[in-house]
């Protein structure tokens, strides 16, 4: 076999390849060496980013890229005469995600670099570092594994192989319960979601005989075939809608919609590389991509711009603006910046659902790219705020400050007035198992480093973290104009609007959908504007708010050199000076590459990326600029590229809506209420130390406390799920049914069993031993008494044979008469 | 003679190395533990090499052709019709395969034993012969003896190296199968001497090729055994064969057995246990209850004159509730083995299900096959109504279907299931079925990989600890890490995780069986999610948390906790298997299909 695998069909099974190999390297080879272990993972990611985009920028010189699609496939399983190929594509909407998914992970993996080489936990082995990587690598090679697929298993294999990485990820601390917990947490929760995606494939599979996206989705006959109730399916649902509600089903696990929204802010205790994977580049664009990908068979058996709306899309609208709008509320309450950032998350993957809801194929596929790049910004941006932060907190301690804030104990009350109950119990580490029954408030906890009550003026400390954070957040919030999240944004509210701007192809009472989805993002964008722009006011604005912040610090290299901080304990701010000052930069004449590495090497690993990323959230978004945008026509020309690109994925390309004013005029709205709310309450007069949330004041404690508690959300699913499948398992299962029932049964025919065998055995003792007894004792005895007859004397022996003859005779003579 | 045609007849000569080796191990001096373990070891390998060469004979045959591959007969008891027949298609020879590969390693493992080592290695290998010889063997006199055969060796094993409730586990092991076993050894003798009469042969016959000829359709319009109906009969065998391979699987609610006779078994038995045993009873059914007794298997049943059943559909519920209360029942246990060995009885029920779904469609082929289109629509659950009969002018004039006559009724079934196979329904079921039984035996396979993994692995940790309570656990990943990688990476293709084989075999059984009995497989999927739950349990519960002082006072100072090589040479196999089945299914899945679509469903379709 001569296969070329440079060539652009054969291509991207190097790029998923890589990753994977050196996931395999690390840990069967050099996992005790840690540096090599990170260059080796980065190194692999760069070289899959390299041909990822060799591939993106061949793609877009190909002529009619939808037909003329890349991709090979090997024979993977023999089923009956049938034969399941297993292989890859690389069309317009895997081009696009090729572009994205490396570029982002690369920066992710440059990022780590620096973030873990101070990361304050090691384990005996000194393999966490290493491990971390490893992990990391083989998340990348699923994701791309997912992107390049050419059928629906490959997808879902790279799929759960990223739900067990982020499983161990999110667990990286395996000693910490609440990483712990929060990793079974958000692998259980998209399992439930993912049993039904399996039945799912498997149901597809069975109708259609094949999983291959191509075979499906550019078959107009089959894809007939499963929409029509008549012909497949069960109890008046197409076979299309039933797929496809299990497919959605599976999509609302892994990206976290309600409601199993409950595991991706706990799933925070991760790493922040690995929030920045799970949340951006990856795991839950996954769940995202998915259904982008799925949509044809989706809208199947419905004419979704016409309001004929099919149940999966129905499950999809309602559900993701549900999320978006409700994430968003939970998005406002928020301490933690990591959770911020995780509710926004959620909330702006409900946009892309409830985008795909109402049938907007490219938005929602515009959304998930331009969303990706400024939320791998945010996460990244904040893990360098929590570091400076975490650095800070050792800066401050070495120079004798030891008033640090404390972290909030279990039983104790929380600056926001409601009690923090601490962890739950373990549930099954008592010696008497009790039904665990969850009830109190549960506040998470919040980190000190990541609490922006403690932050504060940051901005002087990390500057260049300030202003990537900045255009991350201008994005996310929809800033007019410039920003990527605004385009995209504005290109769903331009779907939703369809039912007023096109009213000739719908009856406007069976746009209700289109409606409720409109609304629901209207009010989550301007929620998002204003969260998202506290958490921006909040970190970097005013005067530091803890000594954490006010020492706050990038850069490397004063807390590992033990024996200088001994000199300077108690030279107060020197130590400070001595290490921000005495380092030439580049441009200075006396700069020394070695020196200035040593203390900028975090710095820079961390930041420059950011710098990439922030390039990327502003300008993703102007790909995708509507031809008829005043003014701007005239610089982007006469196509939306990204509409033009990504249509072709489909067989059918979607049409391009007119340009219309209102969209536009809701997202310049939404942003502004929001935008300018954040600025009063927070950017105009900064947040003081020790000083009230305003926003406390203005909703009320209450209504605060309630947001906090995740609406309680997470304790329901307690109560319904976890209690009572416990008590089942213990009490009805292992002991109810297994032991007393079955086993009970098995005794008592044991015990019948053996009360027969006890009444055979005194029947052979009475009758059978009776009777095997009685006759050797009848013989012993009747020999006993004929014993005297030998008596040895020869006359009695010949009167005895004399009267037998005489006997004998007498009896023949009897006989012959 | 016979050693002459030793070439033609590696099956026969796979059957009985192990049992020489037993033998000669048996011989050897009793005080010298080491020598026992090494000569029982390389005795072990032979069969191996064996049966991957016959393996890759097996793999390189043609796809398309039909029987059995490597057969031989001759002689055995001719007075009572009773023949030496062997030979193995992709099923079975994918389970010989198995059996030959974990009994070498099961060996490896049981170097742990100091209390007569020789006596337990013996028995393995005596217990490789009945294994292998219940696979190859096509005979039905043969298949009894090595099916009891298997069970002396395991019961000595758990009753003398077992745990400490190994009185009780080994006495309801053996009670348990024994009573399963007298049922099926009543219907074997009634059987062989009802086909060898209808195929006048003056005695009885166990060739099962002959009973496959005769059997199933035997005296379907009339006739009598003993005074009784050929139907009552046959159900009353086909309820013997059912329960004693149901006993074998288990089949929920058949399991209780499982859980006692695994966890205290030693590992070695254990890994033989669950990674071979269970599979001979799945293979029953595959070889024996299916193509015997399809009418009884699939055929429409009343309960009461109320409910309507057949055994195929109850099959699939027994199946449902294994993999969902086996799962459930394994989340609940304390005991780390305890947890692996209720973990089979739910991966077992994949099979089951996989078989449920084949047994159906092939009892609804068979049916086509002897013109009886009316049953073959029950067995799918359909049924004439009188839609049907308004849709061909010839018989819309009778009203209803209750008016037709025995011949019309044929006919109009016979163009019902005609419309059927041309609108593709019956072809997607057929297809679905095959697929589902594919995705059995292969689960088969996979499962005999990870369980006997697990146990490996959890013998391995209770080896050195002492304990296998989960609660006592805890922390233990970075105490023992290369521990914690294996462990990890079998509980994951336990769980069915993409990419490692048990995802493989579990898709195509949901895949297959999901058209045929939708509500059950949606049912089941409650069983795949606590699969997730208590795999995780178990590694929490071992791993996670912090580092426990305790234990790593006791791994520095008094026995090392980590895995011992001996321990990762024996698991790297399995674990290497898990990852390439994973991957690249097609290198054993291409055998089973072949004689998956050959051997059984293309008996009919004439494929």
């Amino acid at each position: 076999m001569d296969i070329n695998w440079l060539d652009a069909n054969y291509l991207p099974w190097l790029i998923f390849a890589l990753p994977l190999l050196s996931f395999v390297v690390i840990t069967l080879f050099i996992g005790r060496y840690k540096m090599l272990s990170g260059v080796v993972a980065a190194g692999a990611v760069f070289v899959s980013w390299l041909l990822a985009w060799a591939v993106f920028f061949k793609t877009t010189a190909t002529e009619e890229f939808g037909i003329n699609a890349y991709g090979s496939s090997f024979e993977w399983m023999d089923l009956g005469a049938a034969v399941f190929r297993m292989g890859v594509l690389v069309d317009p909407l895997t081009a696009v995600m090729l572009f994205m998914v490396p570029l982002a992970m690369l920066m992710i993996f440059i990022y780590s670099l620096g973030y873990m080489a101070a990361y304050p936990h090691d384990d005996p082995h000194h393999t966490r570092f290493s491990r971390f990587f490893a992990y990391l690598s083989l998340f990348a090679g699923a994701m791309l594994t997912l992107v390049v697929s050419d059928n629906l298993l490959l997808l879902f294999m790279g799929w759960e192989v990223m739900g067990l990485c982020s499983y161990l990820l999110i667990g990286f601390i395996i000693e910490r319960k609440s990483a712990y917990q929060a990793a079974v947490k958000a692998f259980m929760t998209t399992r439930v979601a993912d049993v039904f995606f399996l039945v799912g494939i498997g149901y597809l599979f069975a109708e259609t005989q094949t999983l291959n996206f191509r075979e499906i989705f550019w078959n107009p006959a089959v894809l007939e075939r499963l929409g029509n109730p008549e012909e497949t399916g069960f109890i008046g649902l197409s076979a299309a809608a039933i797929i496809g509600s299990f497919i959605v089903l599976g999509t609302f696990g892994k990206a976290a919609q309600f409601p199993f929204h409950g595991w991706l802010p706990d799933a925070m205790e991760g790493p922040t590389p690995v929030s920045a994977m799970i949340h951006a580049a990856a795991m839950v664009s996954a769940g995202v991509f998915l259904v982008v990908r799925m949509f044809p068979l989706l809208e199947a058996g419905g004419q979704v711009h016409h309001g004929d709306y099919t149940l999966p899309l129905i499950l999809m609208g309602v559900v993701g603006s549900v999320t978006a709008l409700g994430a968003a509320m939970l998005g406002v309450a928020q301490n933690d910046i990591k959770r911020v950032l995780a509710y926004s998350t959620i909330s702006q993957l409900g946009f892309m659902i409830a985008a795909l809801g109402i049938g907007a194929y490219i938005a929602a596929a515009f959304h998930l790219i331009t969303h990706a790049f400024f939320k791998a910004l945010l996460f990244m941006s904040s893990g360098a705020v929590i570091h400076a932060m975490e650095h800070g907190e050792h800066h401050a301690h070495d120079l004798g400050h030891h008033d640090l804030p404390h972290r909030v104990q279990p039983g104790e009350a929380t600056p926001w007035g409601a009690t923090y109950v601490g962890p739950e119990g373990d549930v099954a580490s008592d010696e008497e198992w009790q039904p665990h029954v969850p009830d109190g408030i549960q506040l998470s906890f919040v980190a000190v480093p990541n609490d922006l009550q403690f932050m504060g003026g940051l901005g002087k400390r990390i500057p260049v973290t300030k202003w990537a954070m900045l255009a991350g957040t201008l994005s996310l919030a929809g800033a007019p104009l410039i920003t990527a999240g605004f385009w995209s944004k504005d290109e769903i509210f331009a779907d939703s609007l369809l039912f007023l701007t096109d009213a000739e192809a719908f009856d406007l009472g069976a746009a209700w959908l289109h409606m409720l989805v409109f609304t629901c993002l209207v009010f989550a964008a301007t929620l998002t504007a204003f969260y998202s722009m506290r958490m921006w006011f909040l970190a970097f604005t005013g005067e530091p708010r803890s000594i954490m912040a006010e020492h706050a610090t990038l850069m490397s290299g004063h807390h590992s050199n033990e024996h200088e901080h001994d000199e300077h304990q108690a030279e107060d701010h020197d130590h400070e000076e001595h290490h921000e000052h005495k380092v030439a930069m580049p441009w200075q004449p006396d700069f020394n590459f070695g020196t200035w590495w040593a203390t900028y090497r975090d710095s820079a690993l961390m930041q420059g990326p950011l710098v990439v990323l922030a390039f990327f959230a502003i300008t993703a978004g102007w790909v995708g600029i509507h031809p008829d945008f005043p003014i701007l026509r005239w610089f982007t020309g006469s196509t939306n590229y990204y509409h033009d690109f990504v249509g072709e994925t489909l067989l059918e390309h979607p049409e391009t809506i007119d340009f219309s004013w209102i969209p536009v005029l809701f997202s310049f709205v939404a942003f502004g209420i929001g935008a300018t709310i954040a600025w009063f309450l927070y950017g105009r007069e900064p947040l003081k130390e020790n000083e009230q949330d305003p926003m406390i004041e203005v909703m009320g404690q209450p209504a605060w406390v309630a947001l906090q508690n995740r609406l309680d959300i997470d304790n329901v699913w307690l109560r319904i799920f976890y209690m009572p499948f416990e008590i089942f398992a213990r009490r009805v299962v292992a002991i109810g049914i297994d032991k007393e029932t079955i086993d009970g049964l098995l005794e008592g025919i044991g015990e019948v069993a053996t009360f027969i065998g006890e009444t055979f055995k005194r029947f052979n003792r009475v009758f059978i031993d009776g009777v095997g007894d009685g006759i050797p004792m009848l013989i012993g005895l009747g020999g006993n008494r004929f014993r005297n007859i030998q008596s040895g004397r020869i006359q009695q022996y010949l009167l005895f044979t004399a009267l037998f003859l005489i006997a004998i005779g007498a009896f023949f003579v009897a006989q012959a008469l | 003679m016979f050693f002459e045609d030793l070439g033609n007849n590696l099956l026969t000569v796979l059957v009985f190395l192990p049992v020489l080796g037993a033998a000669v191990v048996a011989l050897l001096p009793k005080d010298q533990p080491t020598l026992a373990r090494w000569v029982a070891l390389i005795l072990s390998l032979p069969p191996a090499i064996l049966a991957i060469g016959l393996f890759i004979d097996v793999l390189n045959a043609d796809p398309s052709a039909t029987g059995f591959y490597h057969e031989y007969t001759t002689e055995w008891f001719p007075q009572i019709g009773a023949s030496w027949t062997v030979g193995v298609d992709g099923i079975s020879m994918s389970m010989v395969l198995l059996t030959a590969i974990l009994s070498p390693l099961g060996i490896l493992i049981a170097f742990e034993h100091i209390n007569n080592p020789r006596a337990v290695l013996a028995l393995l290998l005596l217990l490789e012969t009945a294994m292998i010889g219940v696979f190859v063997t096509l005979d039905m006199l043969a298949f009894f003896v090595f099916w009891e055969l298997g069970l002396v060796p395991m019961y000595f094993l758990i009753n003398q190296w077992g745990g400490a409730n190994r009185e009780y586990a080994s006495m309801k092991f053996f009670i348990y199968t024994m009573a399963g076993s007298l049922g099926l050894l009543l219907a074997i003798q009634m059987i062989a001497w009802t086909v060898g009469d209808a195929s006048n042969l003056g005695g009885p016959t166990f060739d099962l090729a002959t009973w496959y000829n005769v059997w199933p359709s035997l005296g379907r319009d009339s006739g009598e055994i003993l005074g009784f109906s050929y139907g009552t009969v046959k159900y009353y065998a086909f309820l013997a064969f059912f329960i004693a391979f149901a006993i074998k699987i288990p089949v929920w609610p058949f399991h209780t057995w499982l859980p006692d006779a695994h966890t205290e078994a030693p590992t070695a038995g254990s890994m033989l246990l669950a990674g071979v045993l269970l599979k001979q009873g799945a293979y029953g059914f595959i070889r024996f209850v299916i193509p015997l007794f399809p009418q009884d298997f699939a055929g429409p049943r009343e309960l009461l004159g109320v409910i309507d059943f057949s055994f195929a559909e109850v099959f699939a519920i027994l199946a449902m509730l294994g993999i969902v209360l086996g799962a459930f029942g394994a989340w609940a246990q304390d005991d780390l083995k305890k947890l692996v060995a209720y973990s089979s009885v739910n991966h077992m029920g994949f099979v089951v299900l996989g078989l449920a779904a084949g047994a159906m469609m092939y009892g609804a082929l068979w049916a086509q096959s002897i013109d009886e289109p009316d049953m073959a629509l029950s067995m799918i659950n359909q049924e004439l109504n009188n839609d049907d009969l308004l849709e061909h002018e010839t018989y819309a004039r009778f009203g209803t279907v209750d008016n037709l006559s025995s011949t019309d009724r044929r006919d109009l079934a016979t163009l019902k299931l005609n419309r059927l196979r041309e609108e593709g329904v019956l072809p997607r079921n057929e297809q679905s079925a095959l697929v589902a039984m594919n995705g059995a035996v292969l689960q088969m396979f996979n499962h005999g990989l990870s369980s006997a993994a697990m146990f490996l692995l959890v013998g391995a940790l209770y080896h050195k600890a002492h304990t296998r309570d989960l609660r006592r656990f805890g922390g233990l990943w970075h105490i023992i890490p290369v521990f914690g990688f294996l462990f990890v990476f079998t509980s994951m293709a336990s769980l069915g995780l993409p990419g490692l084989n048990g995802f493989t075999s579990e898709w195509l059984v949901v895949s297959g069986a999901f058209p045929l009995f939708p509500i059950i497989v949606l049912v089941s999927m409650i069983g795949l999610l606590m699969t997730g739950a208590y795999i995780l349990k178990g590694i929490q519960k071992v791993l996670h948390g912090p580092v426990n002082p305790d234990w790593l006072e006791y791994h520095e100072h008094h026995h090392s906790l980590e895995i011992n090589l001996r321990e990762t040479i024996a698991v790297a196999p399995l674990v290497v298997l898990m990852l390439v089945t994973g991957l690249y299914p097609n290198w054993i899945l291409e055998v089973i299909n072949a004689s998956v679509t050959q051997n059984i469903f293309a008996v009919f379709t004439g494929g």
